[in-house]
């Protein structure tokens, strides 16, 4: 694996943003390298999107430094698909080479939607329109895909079937990842590396050895997940653990 | 009024419940609904004509006051096969379709200027407004006194009234467009014209064909003001002048002409709103 992991495609130092008095990101660093696939951990206000939408050049108020290279695609929580357009011209959108209808349909042949090319955005269902919306991002050829908890939204058994569906295209595509979510589970099954944002700074850091296709009974994965889930403040059984101060083996 | 909607405030975790696209309940419904039930809008019409008719014919309705339907159908008979009615009806279309272009596209074009920036809207939108307020009728003395009593002070005034709902209705739809989707513009790096041409522009098109609408009534409202103040041909000029020989037979085919052309250019619009935004899983469908 970690000949993979050869230059880096985002570099972030001090990054920090206010929202007037009010600090998300605190002095932040973090490396994103070619082809990892990492998943930030945060509960809702930790600032996990606030770096997001910093990584996809969506907020110009950030201070500190913001090294990206190479192209950057977005898939986000809502699939954002511009309802006017079929879904195949959805695809192809600001793809500025002479093959733009060509590489969208290979794209959503990729993730499944070949016959739904010609559809309305509308008559997708929630699954449809965030495959859709994965084709987007891939179809640009991104060094870094981010995706904005783009699972969220999706009934239980559809996220199952897109969560391998992303672990495909990432391993054919190999695009660095950066996935935002609330979900450990998730996170344990899809990524190599868990950062757990709190406060505006990466409070935890894993990474995940085990082979892919993961089961949750991996012991691997379920030691982390205690861990994890300390770090975010609820105790596995579901208990909020009221006195934050996190567990030994977190410091690491 | 003017919600920066463009303008993207950055950077909160995503309020609100996350969006959900069940599947549609027919797939293919948004194709083309049935055009078989156009007839039943004929239906009411059709039932006041008849109460109408009853009502001269017994004498509850003089002639004096209203003329009998099958008069009005007679007069209109005459009227064409002299040569009056088509020549005033192609007077009264030219004066609406110069003054609609003319309007149309002014309040088009403003609307841009104010919708896609700010210093546009702060230099157009507060004189939109003010003028917005006139009594526009009330302009038409002046009018008579720039432009004599030819042909400019009805296009003029007809261009004026059109300009408003299109210059309302495009500049609210701009302002109205998903700011998410111009974030995601920016994430596919469009350009400034292709953020327009792509997302903007369509954006605001179901709120400019609204605006549409109302202005070609206004157009016809307009204009039969315009007519009956100072003309010698068109419909206008043909209602006022039967007025003076009291036949309310020549008035109402006048009237009649007028909603007639009301309701085609409706349908004109009804047209293309149906192909312009059939991306839209309409509530009305099936």
């Amino acid at each position: 694996m970690a000949a993979r992991l050869s230059q880096r495609v985002a570099g972030i130092r001090g990054l920090t943003r206010r929202f007037g008095e009010r600090v998300i990101l605190h002095s932040l660093d973090l490396d994103i390298h070619g082809g990892e696939f990492i998943a930030l951990l945060g509960r809702s206000g930790s600032g996990k999107s606030t770096l997001l939408r910093a990584l996809a050049g969506l907020d110009r108020d950030v201070e500190g430094d913001l090294d990206v290279t190479g192209t950057v695609a977005v898939a986000f929580q809502e699939p954002r698909l511009v309802p006017w357009k079929r879904v195949d011209a959805n695809i192809a959108l600001g793809l500025a080479v002479p093959d733009a209808g060509e590489r969208a349909h290979r794209a959503l042949a990729e993730v499944g939607l070949t016959e739904r090319a010609g559809a309305w955005p509308l008559t997708l269902s929630g699954g449809e329109a965030q495959r859709a919306s994965l084709a987007r991002a891939l179809v640009r050829e991104p060094e870094l895909l981010l995706l904005d908890e783009p699972f969220s939204a999706l009934d239980a058994l559809t996220r199952i079937t897109v969560h391998q569906l992303v672990l495909q295209l990432w391993a054919r595509h190999r695009p660095a990842v950066l996935l935002v979510t609330h979900d450990v589970d998730e996170a344990l099954v899809l990524a190599d590396r868990v950062l757990v944002l709190d406060e505006g700074r990466i409070a935890h850091e894993a990474a995940i050895t085990a082979a892919r296709p993961r089961h949750r009974d991996h012991p691997e994965l379920v030691s982390l997940r205690t861990r994890l889930l300390t770090a975010l403040g609820v105790a596995p059984e579901g208990r909020l653990i009221t006195e934050r101060q996190g567990t030994p083996e977190e410091q690491q | 009024m003017s919600s920066p909607a463009l303008e993207v405030q950055a950077a909160r975790e995503p309020a609100g419940p996350p969006a959900t696209h069940d599947p549609p309940p027919h797939p293919r419904s948004s194709r083309a609904p049935g055009r078989g039930g156009a007839w039943r809008r004929w239906l009411s019409p059709l039932a006041v004509v008849v109460i109408w008719q009853i009502a001269s014919a017994t004498g509850l309705l003089p002639e004096r006051l209203l003329a009998a339907p099958t008069t009005v159908a007679a007069t209109t008979l005459d009227l064409v096969a002299d040569g009056t009615l088509p020549n005033a009806i192609a007077v009264s279309l030219q004066r609406v379709a110069a003054g609609f272009v003319l309007g149309g596209l002014s309040g088009v074009l403003l609307a841009l200027v104010a919708g896609l920036s700010r210093a546009g809207e702060n230099a157009v939108d507060p004189l939109m407004q003010m003028l917005r307020a006139l009594p526009f009728f009330g302009l038409i003395p002046l009018f008579i006194l720039w432009f004599g009593i030819g042909e400019t002070p009805k296009i003029t005034l007809v261009a004026l009234a059109v300009s408003f709902p299109l210059y309302l209705n495009t500049f609210a739809g701009i302002r109205g467009v998903d700011g998410k989707l111009a974030e995601l513009a920016r994430t596919l790096k469009l350009s400034r014209a292709a953020l327009v041409r792509h997302i903007v522009l369509p954006g605001a098109l179901p709120q400019t064909l609204v605006g549409l609408r109302q202005s070609l009534g206004v157009a016809w409202l307009a204009l039969i003001v315009a007519e009956q103040v100072n003309a010698d041909a068109g419909l206008g000029y043909m209602i006022n002048d039967a007025r003076e020989f009291l036949r309310t037979d020549v008035i109402v085919v006048g009237l009649l002409v007028y909603s007639a052309l009301g309701l085609l250019t409706d349908a004109v619009v009804r047209l293309l709103e149906r192909r312009a935004l059939s991306w839209r899983r309409g509530f009305l469908s099936e």
